[in-house]
């Protein structure tokens, strides 16, 4: 019995440490960036006060709002080129027979294991040569190095899933399939690609290293590039208010998102993963 | 309604030859039904006609016309799936509609199709439902109707009473041959692997194993005139029994088929004898299994109940001109 | 009506030997080809095309200023000598850069220490998720939140908890006597690669856990009941029948991970940026082609590790198969 008794209070106190330090780190960021002046300089575990300064010198800070503007645009646009062209790709690559597809799917696959770096210094020729060093284009663009082949591999394997008669009834019914896409398996997939697209959406918004190298100017760095090269008024002063604060803002939506897609979202990254 | 010829069909998968060879003629309007064990090909053969599946060689003629190449919405068929396959998210009217709006049919006339077909099936109540608002039966006559709208000339079954309960099973099964008779009998293909199924609906039946036809037949010619010991013990239900070895001998063949149905129970001076092993009372018949030293029991049918007990010995004789001779080779020796 | 005997017919073909293809396969295949082609266009242009370029500008003397004036130079970025008159060889190039090798000294111990206490502590927690209990949905919220929060923004939240002069962490650890003194957890040698490791392991612990998890609930519930009765204890449990089924997805994510942890960047430049203990292969090669303008230089140290990861990837894929092949079956 009071074996029985000792385990359950170990688990939950397991439960309750995983949960602790899942949260923690988050929770004194959102605290630090409520603090202002010299109270930033005491160590506190709970909140001594709420003063907005920080995020006030956030949005005052001259670009800040423009970066968050520049990653809305630019992940939205990735993941809506990425849906448009993966759709019809995961058609073709699971509903239609034809030979050198196994070799097909492994290549794009394959696509996204390279590593960035490698294609970096390729990237940074054909950006310069299209004229998008330094646009939010630039970065649309090569963002889909990695969110194409995640998209395509993912939206493969929910087609593939779908039951085969019902193609085969629209088939027999006269459907080319441009039409079964569009009105017999879009509306069934649409949980599907909202998952993906929210996926897509989130690396695309997490990116950095080609946020970093492709753009040179204020204006047209996305977020994580912003708060990355935050600094303070002088070279030794680290304004670490104004970045929790960025962080916070920046967080929020996303754990928002996140929380309220959470069935979705877990079930697109394990389809990729298991079992694909 | 059209007539359907197959020439030597034969259809591969990558190495594995799973049609070889067939052979058929349906006639205009006729129901025919494609009977066998699992594996034989039915379904294969049905989506072939269908267009479904590429045929590898042979030719697959609608009156006189080769199809091979056309797409399946361009040979006039109309196909019933076994798990219906409805549109989930459309309504049943749209369901029924869809064909005939990708042909780009006239508002009007989509709509009195869609309500004369829904009127024959009695589904008109449920036109805005969707499919899963449903039962199995409904979505069934749903599935059914979508295939009437089409008009087409042949009408293709594939097992679509599989999904349904028994007591569903046998209701349906009225309504289809109903069916065929008010479309002024249009050509109806069935696949089903339940030989009672084939027995009750079919004009003729096809009986396929392995990939090739074992017999086309009516349903009596096939029970009464089967042409091979695997068509003998397929149709006909409690299955016929087989006899070898000195039993055989005695008819002078390889192997004889007597079936439960054709078997008299005599006081005395039977051909065969032995006890009673088991037996089972469904009320408007009984069958008796009774070991008469062969290698399984051999099954007696008995009308109503039986007073037979286990262990009572049992004389057996059958009735005359219906034992069933075969040779080595599974071929009947004719009388 | 006669039962009808099969005589074999001679059908007409459309050539001798030529089945006659339907139209819809004809056009299916087509219409797929076209749908395909968007993708594969993208993809070449987008990867195909600059790592090829990559490759090449790591066989020439490229620089940033001037990309068009390349002129190749062989396998000089990778490794050239020169022998002095004294007898004495030079070793020059990217494989006889201490530099690089102490780089890839960095990944494998960041990616093989990070990939297996990620594996060990997300087996915990989805062991923990996969049972039963009150708060369920609220520890698998809680567990997306490190996964949710963007890489820069992990490494900033932590860089300050672990800043030397305010940070909390420090704070904390002085109060429970664990350290006696503030150590500056990403600027010190000794602590940096600790630093990021911390960071790296609980911001993607979640993943591995997700799909540990998946895993674990493929594993039908009457076999846990079948070693019940049986009487096994619930570490034999693990050991003999959890573990062994749950293998396949285990694998599938230990190689995700793995390969992904060899790629590793941002965390790394945001952290600890210009330390030398955590300076894994990607920084190397960016520090060389953009900050530096060895841009060739930086393009064959790309181009390693590209080659690395093919390796690997290659590797897995082949002794997946054999074992498919010549293994359970």
């Amino acid at each position: 019995m009071l074996w029985a008794y000792t385990k359950k209070t170990a688990f939950y106190l397991l439960v309750l440490a995983i949960i602790f330090q899942a949260v923690f780190p988050f929770y004194y960021a959102i605290l630090t960036s409520f603090k202002s002046g010299t109270s930033l300089f005491e160590v506190n575990y709970w909140p001594t006060m709420i003063s907005w300064d920080n995020y006030v010198s956030v949005f005052r800070s001259g670009s800040f709002p423009q970066n968050l503007l520049n990653s809305i645009v630019v992940a939205t646009l990735t993941v809506a080129l990425s849906l448009l062209f993966a759709v019809t790709a995961a058609y073709a690559l699971s509903r239609v027979r034809f030979r050198g597809r196994s070799l097909m799917l492994l290549t794009i696959l394959s696509v996204s294991m390279f590593p960035q770096i490698a294609v970096l210094a390729g990237l940074f020729e054909v950006i310069r040569a299209f004229g998008l060093f330094n646009t939010i284009w630039g970065l649309i663009f090569s963002y889909t190095i990695f969110t194409l082949p995640f998209t395509v591999w993912v939206l493969t394997t929910f087609m593939r899933d779908l039951p085969i008669e019902i193609e085969e009834a629209a088939i027999v019914d006269g459907a080319k399939p441009w039409t079964i896409i569009t009105r017999v398996f879009m509306p069934l997939m649409w949980p599907a690609l909202v998952t993906t697209g929210l996926l897509a959406f989130i690396a695309a918004w997490n990116e950095f290293l080609f946020a970093l190298t492709f753009t040179s100017s204020n204006s047209t760095r996305t977020v994580p590039v912003a708060i990355a090269l935050l600094s303070g008024a002088s070279q030794f002063e680290i304004p670490w208010g104004t970045i929790m604060a960025a962080s916070v803002i920046v967080t929020v939506p996303l754990v928002a998102l996140v929380l309220i897609f959470q069935r979705k979202i877990i079930s697109g990254l394990t389809a990729g993963g298991v079992k694909g | 309604m059209a007539e359907l010829q197959l020439k030597d069909i034969h259809k591969s998968f990558g190495l594995v030859e799973v049609i070889k060879g067939v052979s058929l003629e349906v006639q205009s309007g006729e129901f025919m039904v494609f009977v066998g064990p699992s594996g034989c090909g039915k379904s294969t053969l049905l989506r072939l006609i269908a267009g479904l599946e590429d045929i590898t060689s042979g030719t697959l003629e609608f009156d006189g016309e080769v199809v091979n190449s056309l797409s399946p919405s361009r040979r006039g068929i109309a196909m019933v799936f076994q798990s219906y396959a409805l549109y989930p998210h459309m309504t049943v009217y749209d369901n029924m509609a869809f064909g005939m709006q990708l042909a780009g049919g006239g508002k009007e006339q989509i709509k009195r199709r869609v309500e004369q077909a829904a009127e024959l099936l009695q589904i008109t109540p449920y036109l805005d439902r969707l499919p899963k608002q449903l039962s199995g039966g409904q979505r069934q006559r749903v599935a059914i109707g979508r295939a009437i709208v089409r008009d087409p000339k042949v009408f293709l079954f594939d097992e679509p009473l599989s999904n349904l309960d028994a007591a569903l099973r046998v209701a349906t099964r009225l309504e289809i041959a109903k069916l065929h008779h008010s479309m002024n009998n249009v050509t109806m293909i069935y696949v089903t692997h339940d030989q009672v199924e084939a027995m009750t609906l079919a004009d003729r039946i096809c009986v396929l194993r392995d990939g090739i036809v074992e017999q086309v037949g009516t349903p009596l010619e096939l029970y009464e005139r089967p042409q091979s010991l695997f068509v003998a013990g397929f149709i006909g239900s409690p299955k016929m029994n087989f006899l070898n070895g000195q039993f055989a001998e005695a008819y002078k063949a390889s192997t004889i088929g007597i079936r439960s149905e054709h078997i008299e129970i005599k006081d005395k001076g039977g051909l065969w004898s032995g006890p009673v092993v088991h037996a089972e009372m469904l009320g408007s018949d009984s069958y008796i299994y009774v070991d008469v030293g062969s290698a399984e029991p051999m099954i007696v049918r008995q009308n109503g109940t039986t007073s037979k007990q286990l262990g009572d010995v049992l004389s057996l004789a059958p009735i005359p001109n219906a034992v069933h001779r075969f040779d080595a080779q599974g071929k009947p020796l004719l009388h | 009506m006669t039962t009808e005997i099969r005589a074999p017919v001679l059908a007409p073909l459309a050539k001798p030997g030529k089945p006659i293809r339907s139209e819809l396969f004809v056009s299916r295949t087509r219409t797929a080809m076209l749908f395909l082609l968007p993708m594969i266009i993208v993809l070449l242009v987008v990867a195909g095309w600059p790592l090829y370029r990559t490759i090449y500008f790591s066989f020439t003397n490229a620089s940033l200023s001037n990309l068009g004036a390349a002129q190749f130079v062989g396998f000089k970025n990778y490794l050239g000598w020169v022998t002095l008159k004294s007898g004495k060889t030079f070793y020059s190039g990217v494989l006889a850069d201490p530099a690089w090798w102490n780089a890839v000294w960095n990944t494998l111990r960041f990616a093989v220490i990070s990939v297996s206490l990620e594996t060990v502590f997300g087996m915990i927690v989805a062991l923990v998720l996969n049972a039963e209990f009150q708060g369920r949905g609220i520890v698998r919220a809680a567990i997306l939140i490190p996964w949710a929060i963007p890489t820069i923004v992990s490494a900033k939240m932590w860089s300050w908890m672990l800043n030397d002069q305010f940070g909390i962490i420090n704070d904390l650890f002085l109060r429970l006597h664990l350290i006696d003194h503030k150590i500056a957890w990403t600027a010190s040698a000794d602590t940096a690669m600790t630093a990021v490791l911390v960071v790296d392991i609980w911001k993607t612990t979640p993943f591995m856990a997700l799909l540990i998890l998946a895993g674990l609930q493929m594993i039908p519930k009457d076999i846990y009941e079948a070693t019940r009765i049986d009487g096994v204890g619930p570490i034999k449990t693990f050991f003999r029948v959890t573990l062994p089924l749950v293998r396949p997805a285990l694998m599938v994510a230990v190689i995700f991970r793995l390969l992904d942890a060899m790629r590793i960047f941002d965390l790394i430049y945001v952290l600890t940026p210009n330390s030398a203990q955590t300076k894994t292969m990607s920084v190397i090669a960016r520090e060389n082609l953009i900050d530096f303008d060895k841009f060739a230089y930086g393009s064959a140290q790309s181009t390693l590790l590209f080659v690395l990861i093919a390796i690997m990837t290659i590797a897995y894929i082949w002794l997946g198969r054999v074992n498919l092949d010549g293994g359970d079956r």
